[in-house]
């Protein structure tokens, strides 16, 4: 990783009412750079998107996007600073079309320090990004498979020009097919300039896509390296993914 | 009646259906973006009308009409903007009904508030300026001004359509309908567009009000009149339809305009006067749709809406120690008639208060563990007390036969409108509950040869040894206590885990072979037999029952005790009915403003105790342990 | 001998063939997977058998009875338990009270008023809980359980009523890879001790070939192919629709 990261995390902790879901917990996520954070269910991955997302009541710590203070930001205000967020239960609005859906994330187009990438996402370049929705435009987020809805959903994001995008478990309940293309877009958004960062449990998936992982257990991070490394470490495997 | 002048009263139905239309939209906006159920839309609708007035005859001619129809609706839409960032924005978070609460107290406020501004008289406004003609249809002269309205209806609803389906800001209010933490994590300022819907539905209904200005005079009832008849119209239509709240106010407003066409006809004997029959009809129409079509003639299932409220603590028994506070108040409530000795008023203040504990205690009943939010425990209350008084009247029963028999009445009222309450949940089934209530109400009040219409029935009191406030104070103890032990025993049975298991997952519920709308029926009969007790306490602690008291403001006084209590707990429903009644006397007795007070005081509590009183209490104490 | 068959069964939804002649068997004490794409028919297919929607056409045979069209309760009744894919408790309750609340309906005790429901049956919901390894938060409130935990209180309602079928839709979603191989292993366990059959629908490729006695595979509401691990793992047409070239699930020898 080298310059200034575009996402850096310090101390952050976070509660659900009295319950005290994260410690502590400091990473970064450098440019165009894959990072996954691994770990059990209830871990606390989800709960430290929703946190740096801003949708979390009560956290401290500090969370600083592109060298910005983000701690104290709503969540409108650091969607708009380019920080994209897939929720892990997808969240269509199913009422509305794959267009209409398309249209509730556009966001006004901002450049990429430091790379080629000025291009605004359009519904054109998404629907060749994911050709299954380009087929669909019209369609109801209702009468779309699941599969479909993970496409929307992270189309829906893309939407809004982020430069970092928190993609949650986009692995989770969907059939191998559709995880195999959500691999590959990640890798084709990875090669355009965007920042991801991933939760992730599936390791094979990980193995695919990510450079770096954080290891999350109980609300801490227990262990940090490359995926390289993650991948040879079959005792840090055991210990935290179970797999 | 001939054919011809049924048409013409078709028309005028028309006229009408715009401005309910217009109210009913933004009734609908606003709750499908907030999920705030706004009852002090109405109220909005009567500023919009008020205002419309001032305009036309401070300013007159045809800038203050015209130009004031405009003025009213953007100031009431301003007013509604305003509501939405004091108050509102605090309580998104609150469960739903407290919400409501919140809004109910609005209603209060601002009726005193045009009480205060312009007087208690009915004010009629001007005739438009330019249409202030008839045209010739049918042979009759209709008001050019009534053509107008009715062209009004469909442009606005085109108007809308076009918004919502057409515009970036209509696209983001059918997303914040059904997910609005993500329109925020997708960059979309929440709290503008709250404001804005807020503020669009306060001014249709502002709008609508303002045009009825040459048409029906101002007064300060119309706030509940027009909530009322809102409500209807958007659940028939179905909620969050706007085409349908356009098809359902012309079936409301036509259904209306025919009863009272038609007037009264003679069925062999039988003299039906129809021109009475309004609210019924309306009402009826209501129930049916339900029925039939539980979600109102356009409108579609409703997806899961994401709930913010948090799910309730298992309930465990009685400790000690409240087992042993419990004894204490029961000790000091025996007690009361020595304390009193001299002043006798206590000890009516003391039935009363025992009356609404036993009422609020069986609305919480099926409100909380029940998952079921009557809007029209009214009912019950109202055929306990009338079932007492008429047996009393024709059979002359003994009153602690009268007694035995108003919760039976109510029970069979229960049993009836149960059956079909069930069958829906949420706004739907609160709305199903208050057609119910109000078509009770409709059947006391205009039934005169039995019930005595308006008068009611007097002369219920009761006998010996009754008959001193002490001793009536004495048993309505006794029934309180009775009532209040029983239901909660019933909460820890097996009937009650499996209603509450019917309200936490009804899917789960069902793949355990529960059946969980005979659950729920037979959970809300029970409620009724018991609300009925308290209605037949209340007429012989009155000596008399009268529609009033048996009115839409009763059952809303239900919801307001069991809320302020705390839902989610089982002593709730007894702080918050002693509470509210005590609230109710003090201010009522001594303040001329006394709804704008209550209303005030209701909104306090709501924003410093949004669980409840005893909810609050209850999380500060468990702050205060974990510390 | 076949616990639950199915014999063409049709349902459409506005015109789209959501299941489209499906007929399979399910023999007693068989673990029998169905998978297959999202969309494919299996929650529509899962929900008939279950009640919870009428099909359009077919037999659902549940021994020798035909149980189309009875609402779940009924179906319940007659021997079939049901976990769901958002595990489904009452969050109200504490877990034992979850466990006793099944089997107060399985004793059609529901109506009973006065009595406590709290001590009703206690003993046997504990040792329904001892199974799944929940019995040490048996008075801890359901909603305060970590989701792994939620799926085992659950199994433990739906084994209350002495299940003969356990419909099961996908029963590790949401779980991480170790916690998803201890709950099916523990179903196994229990269901082999007790002659269950179980019909359960999965994305978790390792579990369904690990466990599965026999799989069965929907796409676009047809049956494409219906055998053991290995003939559906090499079946080119579920490679096609399902699978993909395997390597997001398939791990490289030496992590495992």
């Amino acid at each position: 990783m080298t310059g200034e990261p575009v996402l850096a995390v310090r101390d952050l902790s976070a509660w659900y009412g009295a319950a005290r879901i994260l410690y502590d917990l400091a990473f970064e996520v450098g440019r165009g750079e894959v990072v996954a954070l691994m770990g059990r269910n209830g871990a606390g991955k989800s709960t430290t998107m929703k946190s740096i997302m801003g949708m979390i009541a009560k956290k401290s710590g500090q969370v600083t996007f592109r060298g910005r203070d983000i701690t104290s930001l709503k969540t409108f205000e650091i969607a708009r600073l380019g920080m994209g967020f897939v929720p892990e239960d997808r969240r269509i609005f199913s009422d509305l079309t794959v267009l209409e859906n398309l249209d509730v994330g556009r966001q006004p187009p901002r450049m990429i320090e430091g790379t080629a990438q000025t291009e605004a996402w359009t519904p054109e370049r998404l629907f060749a990004l994911f050709p299954n929705l380009g087929q669909m435009p019209d369609r109801l987020g209702n009468h779309m498979s699941g599969g479909e809805q993970q496409m929307l959903t992270v189309a829906r994001t893309l939407m809004g020009n982020p430069l970092l995008v928190l993609l949650d478990e986009p692995s989770e309940g969907v059939a191998p097919v559709i995880v195999e293309q959500m691999a590959h877009t990640i890798v084709e958004l990875k090669k355009q300039g965007l920042s991801i960062l991933l939760s992730e449990q599936n390791i094979n998936f990980a193995e695919l896509v990510s450079d770096r992982v954080y290891v999350l257990e109980k609300g801490q991070i227990h262990w940090q390296g490359s995926m390289a490394e993650l991948s040879g470490n079959i005792d840090v495997q055991r210990s935290f993914l179970t797999v | 009646m001939t054919i011809d002048a049924l048409l013409f009263q078709a028309l005028n139905g028309l006229a009408a259906a715009s401005g309910l239309f217009f109210v009913a939209a933004g009734l609908s906006l606003i709750f499908g973006v907030t999920r705030i159920i706004n009852i002090a839309h109405g109220s909005l609708y009567m500023l919009g009308i008020y205002l419309a007035y001032t305009f036309a005859t401070r300013v007159g001619g045809v800038l203050g009409f015209w130009g004031g129809i405009v003025a009213a609706a953007l100031i009431v839409a301003a007013i509604g903007a305003l509501i939405e960032i004091l108050l509102l924005r605090r309580i998104y978070r609150a469960p739903e009904l407290f919400q409501l609460l919140a809004t109910f107290a609005l209603l209060l406020v601002i009726n005193d508030a045009a009480l205060w501004i312009w007087g208690p008289e009915d004010l009629l406004g001007p005739r438009a300026p330019g249409l202030r003609g008839a045209v010739e249809i049918l042979g009759r002269r209709f008001p050019s001004y009534d053509l107008f309205l009715i062209a009004m209806g469909p442009i606005v609803l085109i108007a809308l359509q076009l918004v919502l389906t057409r515009t970036r800001f209509g696209r983001l209010v059918r997303a914040a309908t059904q997910d609005r933490e993500m329109v925020g994590a997708l960059g979309v300022n929440q709290a503008v567009l709250f404001t804005s819907v807020f503020a669009v539905g306060a001014f249709l209904a502002g709008l609508g009000g303002a045009m009825q200005v040459a048409r029906e005079p101002a007064n300060l009832l119309m706030d509940l009149t027009v909530i009322s008849d809102a409500f209807v119209v958007v659940v028939v239509g179905g909620m969050g339809s706007i085409p349908g709240a356009y098809l359902a106010a012309i079936i409301i407003a036509e259904i209306k305009a025919l009863c009272i066409g038609i007037g009264v006809v003679e069925f062999g004997g039988f003299r039906v006067n129809f021109s009475k029959l309004t609210l019924v009809a309306e009402f009826i129409v209501m129930a049916v749709v339900l029925i039939v079509r539980p979600h109102g003639l356009l409108g579609r299932a409703q997806g899961a809406i994401r709930s913010v409220a948090e799910p309730e603590e298992p309930i465990r028994p009685a400790t000690a120690a409240l087992k042993f506070l419990g004894l204490v108040v029961l000790g000091l409530l025996i007690c009361l008639p020595l304390f009193a000795k001299t002043s006798p008023y206590t000890l009516v203040l003391g039935t009363d208060i025992l009356i609404a504990i036993i009422f609020a205690t069986s609305l919480h009943f099926i409100m909380g563990p029940g998952g079921m939010h009557s809007f029209g425990h009214a009912a019950y209350f109202g055929l306990g007390a009338y079932g007492a008084a008429l047996i009393v009247k024709f059979l002359a029963a003994p009153m602690l036969g009268a007694i035995a028999f108003a919760p039976l009445l109510a029970l069979a009222g229960a049993l009836l409108f149960g059956w079909f309450a069930v069958r829906l949940s949420g706004v739907y089934l609160a709305m199903l509950t208050l057609a119910f209530a109000q078509i009770v109400w409709s059947i006391v009040y205009q039934w005169e040869d039995v019930t005595g219409g308006s008068n009611g029935v007097v002369g219920i009191w009761p006998a010996a040894p009754f008959n001193t406030a002490t001793n009536y104070y004495l048993l309505a103890l006794a029934f309180a206590v009775l009532s209040v032990l029983l239901l909660r025993r019933m909460l820890f049975s097996p009937f009650g885990y499996a209603m509450r298991a019917g309200r936490d997952s009804p899917l789960r519920a069902e793949a355990i072979g529960i059946d969980v709308k005979r659950v729920h029926w037979v959970g809300f009969a029970v409620a009724g037999c018991i609300c009925g007790l308290a209605g037949g306490l209340f007429a012989f602690a009155k000596g008399s029952i009268s529609p009033e008291t048996i009115a839409v403001g009763r059952s809303i006084d239900g919801l307001v005790m069991v809320l302020l209590g705390g839902i989610q707990t089982l002593t709730g429903p007894i702080v918050g009915a002693a509470t509210f009644v005590m609230l109710q006397d003090t201010i009522m007795r001594q303040v001329e403003y006394w709804r704008a007070l209550l209303g005030a005081t209701i909104l306090l509590l709501v924003l410093v105790f949004p669980a409840g009183i005893v909810g609050g209490i209850m999380a500060r104490y468990a702050a205060w342990k974990s510390r | 001998m076949s616990v639950l068959s199915i014999r063409n069964l049709r349902k459409s939804f506005g015109g789209v063939h959501a299941v489209d002649g499906v007929s399979f068997d399910v023999d007693k004490g068989e673990f029998l997977a169905l998978i297959g794409p999202n969309g494919a028919g299996k929650s529509t297919c899962f929900n008939m058998i279950n009640g919870q929607i009428m099909p359009d056409s077919g037999d659902i045979l549940l021994g020798e009875r035909r149980i189309n069209g009875l609402p779940p309760r009924k179906v319940w009744r007659q021997g079939v338990g049901r976990t769901f894919q958002i595990a489904a408790t009452f969050a109200s309750m504490t877990v034992a009270e979850n466990v006793q609340m099944a089997l107060i309906s399985h004793a059609d005790e529901l109506f009973s008023m006065f009595s406590v429901a709290a001590r009703r049956h206690r003993e046997r919901a504990i040792a329904l809980l001892e199974q799944v390894g929940m019995a040490a938060a048996a008075d801890r409130a359901c909603r305060e359980l970590a989701y792994g935990d939620v799926k085992r209180v659950e199994l433990a309602v739906a084994l209350a009523n002495e299940p003969r079928l356990l419909l099961m839709d996908e029963p590790t979603a949401g779980m991480a890879p170790k916690e998803r191989n201890e709950l099916i292993a523990l179903v196994k366990s229990l269901v082999v001790e007790r002659g269950i059959s179980v019909l359960f629908t999965e994305h978790s490729m390792d579990v369904v070939f690990a466990f599965a006695d026999r799989i069965i595979v929907l796409a676009r509401g047809r049956l494409i192919a219906d055998g053991d691990a290995r003939a559906i793992r090499e079946n080119p047409k579920v490679q096609e629709v399902y699978f993909g070239t395997g390597k997001t699930f398939e791990r490289a020898k030496e992590g495992a």
